[in-house]
């Protein structure tokens, strides 16, 4: 099922991860298994914020070795950083496996995260100038609580909540997906892609790299592949209308755009609230009224409709 | 079926031999197939355990901080002790709320309600002064249901009976399956709207969405607006003087005549013939339906 919400600031900052977080809080329901936000703080051109993690939560229950390993990997990660030239202002360890590093860096990034994805367990969820990608086991507050999200400013925001079906219960698998390698897109999906493995094979024959098994993870490469080839968010989103195949409602940021898709069959449901200083998203009003408990007038946008807002 | 044999059922008429399958004959006014009323009963309304409401015995619950469960345990306590009016305060998009009421009521929620709000009704009149979700009055048997604002998807999925009322706009696969009963919309529907429709009317004031239709077996639906396209069965029929009476009677009752009136509806019957179906006996169709 999964829940997946957004939100929109027009103009003006505010404490996104405290909204994010009752909103994904709120469907909670419609999925247990794993909780995602991609949160867009104010832009920082000369730095990035890396999110990277180095093992899976599930890791953590195979005895002692995992320690050392986990430390050898931070180690390595970081040892590769200062080869490309990256260099390391901030440092810190939400939890033992996932780690946020800000970082002073003007070479080419996508050569980088390559090379250091290539140790073995790690994974870059998200890099950018503005964008923090967090995702783990357990609800929204609980994740929101163990990586400190709950006063984090900014924008805008989008959020998932994952009930897993054709892949595992494992970070890897959770919602937000980074468009890699472009720095602050982030997608989250609600739905079934049944073109996946003809689309995927399709996006790895021309280099793109899929982390997970996860049918969402397509639509981050999907997207990353149309911005590669110039085309605008509103162009990637109406195209996919009919190059994917399957059941979809998916929400895709960057930088300073929120936008939206919806399958032709309208089989996914969105609520949409709108206001001048405000566009709240989610898969049920219940989860919109959560940070706005007045009256408001929402609507459930229509088959192969798409719309994109500017922060 | 129990001790009854083959040459028996043979000698019995169309409705005696119905009820000796057990199967009911009762007339689709929208009450339930499966209870059984007391024949003797004055017009045969009530269930039996049907509390005795007052409508003028009127109460409010806030729903603020109370759960699904809460809220309708309150609602059956309150009819239990006679009250025929409730108002339901902030609902704030809850699910299920006013699910399965099965006897005379006036509710209403003074706000916005989640998914399946208000299904299985047999009997209430609710207004409800927001918004809804998906699923809004599914497999609704009889009453009015009006909603103000906007309704999601599947609005109105399998009603068999009353009148379910949108002045809004609503989702997709609007009466999806309906089996009886009418849908009114006072804006634009999505697509899909009317798929599998056996039976029943749903009036759409502003546009459809594609697909309009598709697979319908009976039923009627009016199209004030402009219609994306038909569906698979689905074709236009000439608008006769009594649908332009009806329209104008239900569109009026609601307040939601057009200013132009009714006479640019586009009526949408099923087109195909379908043998089985078509070859039934009326009564044999208000059995299987």
């Amino acid at each position: 099922m999964c829940g997946i919400a957004g939100l929109i600031h027009r103009g003006k900052s505010s404490n996104v991860g405290g909204e994010m977080t009752a909103i994904l809080q709120a469907l909670k329901h419609r999925g247990p298994d794993s909780t995602g936000f991609a949160v867009y703080g104010p832009p920082n051109p000369g730095d990035y914020v890396m999110r990277v993690k180095v093992a899976e939560q599930e890791d953590m229950a195979k005895g002692h070795g995992i320690h050392d390993q986990i430390s050898e990997r931070i180690a390595e990660v970081e040892k590769r950083l200062e080869y490309h030239g990256a260099k390391v202002k901030e440092k810190e360890a939400a939890t033992e496996y996932a780690l946020r590093y800000i970082i002073a860096h003007d070479g080419d990034t996508e050569k980088m995260v390559r090379h250091i994805e290539e140790i073995d367990s790690v994974e870059i969820l998200s890099m950018g100038n503005g964008l923090e990608l967090i995702k783990d086991l357990g609800d929204a507050a609980v994740v929101a609580g163990a990586y400190g999200l709950e006063t984090f400013q900014g924008t805008h925001a989008i959020g998932h909540t994952r009930m897993a079906t054709e892949s595992d219960v494992d970070i890897r698998s959770a919602h937000p997906y980074w468009a890699f390698p472009y720095n602050d897109v982030s997608v989250v999906h609600n739905g079934q892609i049944t073109n996946y493995w003809i689309m995927r094979r399709e996006m790895e024959r021309k280099g793109h790299r899929f982390m997970s098994n996860c049918d969402s993870e397509l639509l981050a490469v999907y997207t990353a592949d149309n911005l590669a080839n110039g085309a605008s968010l509103e162009d990637s989103l109406r195209s996919s209308i009919t190059d994917i195949d399957g059941v979809f409602t998916y929400l895709v940021a960057t930088k300073d755009q929120l936008g939206m898709a919806k399958d032709t069959m309208a089989a996914k449901p969105l609520v949409l609230y709108e206001s001048d200083d405000l566009i709240a998203m989610a898969s049920e009003e219940v989860a919109i009224r959560s940070i706005l408990p007045q009256e408001i007038d929402t609507y459930d946008p229509y088959d192969e409709e798409v719309r994109v807002w500017q922060a | 079926m129990a001790g009854m044999s083959d040459a028996q059922l043979k000698e019995m008429n169309q409705d005696e031999r119905a009820q000796a399958l057990g199967m009911t004959t009762e007339q689709l006014t929208g009450r339930s197939l499966l209870i059984e009323f007391n024949e003797a009963e004055e017009e045969r309304f009530a269930y039996p355990w049907a509390p005795d409401v007052d409508f003028n015995k009127r109460t409010e619950i806030d729903a603020d901080g109370m759960t699904t469960t809460e809220v309708g345990n309150k609602l059956r306590a309150l009819m239990a002790d006679g009250y025929g009016t409730i108002v339901v305060k902030n609902p704030r998009g809850m699910h299920s709320l006013g699910v399965g009421i099965l006897s005379r009521l006036n509710l209403i929620f003074e706000g916005s309600l989640g998914y399946f709000a208000v299904g299985l009704i047999d009997g209430p009149n609710v207004r409800i002064n927001g918004r809804v979700g998906w699923s809004c009055g599914e497999n609704m048997m009889s009453g009015t249901i009006v909603i103000a604002k906007n309704a999601g998807s599947t609005f109105g999925a399998a009603i068999r009976g009353g009148d379910l009322v949108c002045k809004g706009s609503v989702g997709s696969r609007t009466g999806i399956d309906m089996k009886g009963g009418t849908i009114l919309v006072g804006g634009d529907t999505g697509a899909l709207s009317g798929f599998m429709m056996q039976r029943g009317r749903m009036v759409v004031c502003g546009n459809a969405g594609k697909n309009l239709g598709d697979s319908m077996y009976d039923g009627t639906i009016y199209v004030g607006g402009e219609i994306r396209s038909l569906g698979v069965d689905a074709v236009t029929e000439k608008l006769s003087d009594s649908d332009k009476a009806w329209l104008t009677r239900k569109l009026t009752q609601y307040e939601m005549m057009p200013e132009k009136g009714v006479d640019h509806f586009t009526k949408i019957v099923a087109g195909k013939q379908l043998w089985n179906y078509d070859n039934l006996e009326p009564t044999e169709k208000k059995l299987i339906l």
